[in-house]
């Protein structure tokens, strides 16, 4: 591990860009709630291993996805960027400094700059506040503005968002609004302090499919506006294509496969990345496709399987596979894979 | 050949306070036997509502208004509740999209199916076992997790479970409603694979009901777009990939990324479907419709064949055939 993370970081300090957000051997594990009975009877606490030991780095202005199955990790890893949980081990870094137990008032001036969409835009909107006052409210936590400047940036906001009149929809309820409208004025919250780091968590898997391009192109736009950087989470590997320029597979609470996306999708290395992609359906009956089956649905994370966690479903396994777990290698550049077939 | 379901000026109308609404609303399409057909469309464009009328099954208060089902020439509409139950399960059967709320948590997985079998047929206790254990197998459950209780499967493995009730009885038709859209992309192509397999051997017709139109491509024969309430486009799979003639269906397939391509670039809809309270007066994608014109905002465009087996309901292809 620790020789391929330095084989990682010498190779990263190559590159120009500037590294604005680096995870190292981040680790969060949760313990399994358990009843009264169960706790009297049994003093071994379990843990759902969510994430662990994940490492990855973002360069400012990139787009970065975490892609993986329900369950494996990167909503968690999402939030543990934002610093909304603690992580049980490892650092995160944003702009070289470490970010991992900032408190109080220094964690509120990180989150002036790293900032959160989260996925279902009917359950992050407080139903009793006015758009104008959900999406001001950060201006003035922040002590940015307040009154009729505080008003002035909010409409600036609702019309880059795509909401107008501005000032219609600053009186209104979210109840009034569609999802997809939600989903924009979640995107203007966030975007409304000037942040650099955005987590986007699945931002839009809840949206009808007519209108998810809109939301995606409305991304996209502010973050080549305002060179912001994107952590984007998905489970969607269309989607992941079609927004970022690095792509992590995500497996079991750790990262398979990082690579460039052209890379993920042409020349993917590690089975399961295979298998992912052999799945994903294409609107084109006449398309072949490579059939890779994977025996089996994933394990549970509270007792994943030894060695390298995808060998009870991979058809390429080995002893070795069973006994040892292969950490993340680059196999070249840019690209990393965790599988002992390498 | 002849067709096993037909379904003529169908309406379904739910009536709430806030005024009717029309979820169905003057749907026609009839299919073969043994065929596919996949059903697609956005949330609130009828497809569900559609389905569960096939069985009779639409929730109060809403209400079959107007038109025909003809399942094997036969109207069912009209049939009672008790010739329906009939109908249910042995000719026209059902799997849900969550396999979690379809299956009783207090059952065992075997009594799901030896319930289901006993209904219809006089079997002993242990001919319906038999019945059971074969059809575990067809779907991929080993035998010795018959006895097990639902909450002990995986979302997959449940809804392998919903599967082999519905083909219990062998139906001419079964409808799946979003039935892989709680599953994760690897374990839903596990299904849709099994799905496929047991259609051939059982030489089943099934409406495949889904607002993933990449999935339905995956499976379907035919291809029913369906719009605020009204099928705008219905043809032949291969077809519609190819030449997506209703100006909705374009720009759906333009909205969808796809992972073949490399520097795809998407577009969206402007503008929200209809409220189906008070639809547009004409044709009910014109609003939004890059095409439009005065026509098509004062007159209902019909179903207009453009060539054996593919249907457009727009006014595009009335000026090109005339």
């Amino acid at each position: 591990m620790r020789l391929n993370q330095i084989i990682w970081l010498n190779a990263s300090d190559m590159m120009k860009r500037e590294v604005e957000l680096k995870v190292v051997n981040l680790k969060k594990y949760f313990p399994v709630q358990k009843s009264f009975l169960e706790r009297l009877f049994s003093k071994k606490i379990e843990y759902v291993q969510a994430v662990n030991e994940i490492s990855f780095q973002v360069k400012k202005g990139e787009v970065f996805s975490l892609v993986g199955e329900s369950g494996c990790g990167k909503t968690t890893t999402g939030r543990l960027i934002v610093r909304l949980i603690d992580p049980t081990g490892g650092k995160i870094f944003f702009k070289g400094k470490d970010v991992t137990s900032l408190k109080g008032e220094s964690l509120r001036e990180f989150r002036r700059y790293a900032q959160i969409i989260f996925q279902n835009p009917y359950a992050s909107l407080n139903p009793k506040m006015r758009i104008g006052e959900a999406m001001g409210d950060p201006l003035e936590i922040h002590g940015i503005a307040t009154g009729e400047k505080k008003k002035k940036i909010v409409f600036e906001m609702l019309e880059k968002v795509g909401l107008e009149p501005a000032k219609k929809f600053y009186g209104v309820y979210p109840f009034e609004l569609s999802g997809g409208q939600r989903q924009r004025i979640a995107i203007g919250r966030a975007m409304i302090l000037n942040p650099e780091l955005v987590v986007a968590d699945e931002p839009i898997s809840m949206i009808d499919v007519s209108l998810r391009a809109k939301i995606l192109e409305l991304m996209l736009t502010l973050k080549d506006e305002k060179n912001l950087t994107y952590i984007f989470i998905t489970h969607d590997l269309a989607v992941a294509k079609y927004i970022s320029d690095w792509i992590g597979i995500m497996y079991l609470g750790e990262i398979v496969e990082i690579g460039r996306k052209e890379q993920i999708f042409s020349t993917p290395l590690h089975p399961y990345t295979k298998a992912l992609l052999s799945a994903i359906p294409v609107p084109n009956p006449k398309r072949k496709r490579e059939d890779i089956q994977l025996k089996g649905e994933v394990p549970s994370s509270i007792n994943p399987p030894s060695g390298c966690k995808f060998h009870p479903r991979c058809n390429f396994a080995t002893e070795k596979c069973r006994s040892s777990k292969p950490s993340l290698q680059l196999l070249e550049k840019d690209h990393q894979v965790a599988c002992h077939l390498f | 050949m002849e067709a096993l379901l037909r379904i003529k000026n169908l309406k379904v109308y739910y009536y709430l306070r806030e005024g009717v609404v029309k979820a169905v609303d003057g749907v026609n399409f009839s299919m073969r036997k043994g065929e596919t057909v996949g059903l697609v469309g956005e949330s609130g464009s009828g497809k569900s509502t559609l389905g569960l009328s096939i069985l009779k099954l639409v929730p109060s208060p809403g209400k079959i208004v107007d038109g025909q089902i003809l399942f094997d020439s036969k109207d069912i509409t009209k049939l009672d509740n008790k010739k329906m139950r009939m109908v249910r399960g042995k000719r026209v059967s059902m799997v849900f999209q969550d396999p979690m709320t379809s299956l009783n948590p207090l059952m065992r997985i075997e009594d799901h199916l030896t319930e289901t079998i006993k209904a219809h047929q006089k079997v002993t206790q242990e001919e319906a076992k038999e019945k059971a254990a074969l059809l575990l197998g067809e779907v991929g459950i080993p035998p010795e997790r018959a006895k097990d209780y639902p909450h002990q499967f995986s979302g997959g493995m449940r809804q392998r479970v919903g599967i082999a009730l519905a083909i219990a009885l062998n139906p001419d038709l079964l409808i799946a409603d979003e039935f892989t859209s709680s599953l994760d992309v690897i374990v839903q192509f596990q299904i849709l694979n099994l799905m496929k397999k047991l259609k051939a051997s059982y030489n089943m017709g099934m409406i495949f009901i889904s607002h993933d139109i990449s999935l339905v491509s995956e499976i379907a024969d035919k291809i029913a777009l369906m719009y605020a309430g009204q099928i705008v486009e219905f043809a032949p799979a291969d077809a519609f990939f190819e030449e997506h003639l209703h100006p909705y269906s374009e720009a759906l397939l333009n909205s969808v990324p796809n992972v073949q391509l490399s520097d795809q670039k998407l577009s969206y809809i402007p503008g929200m479907p209809p409220d189906l309270v008070n639809p547009p007066r004409g044709c009910r994608f014109y609003p939004r419709c890059p095409y439009a014109k005065d026509l098509c905002r004062e007159k209902e465009p019909p179903l207009i064949e453009v060539k054996p087996d593919y249907m457009v309901k727009c006014f595009r292809y009335d000026e090109k055939r005339s």
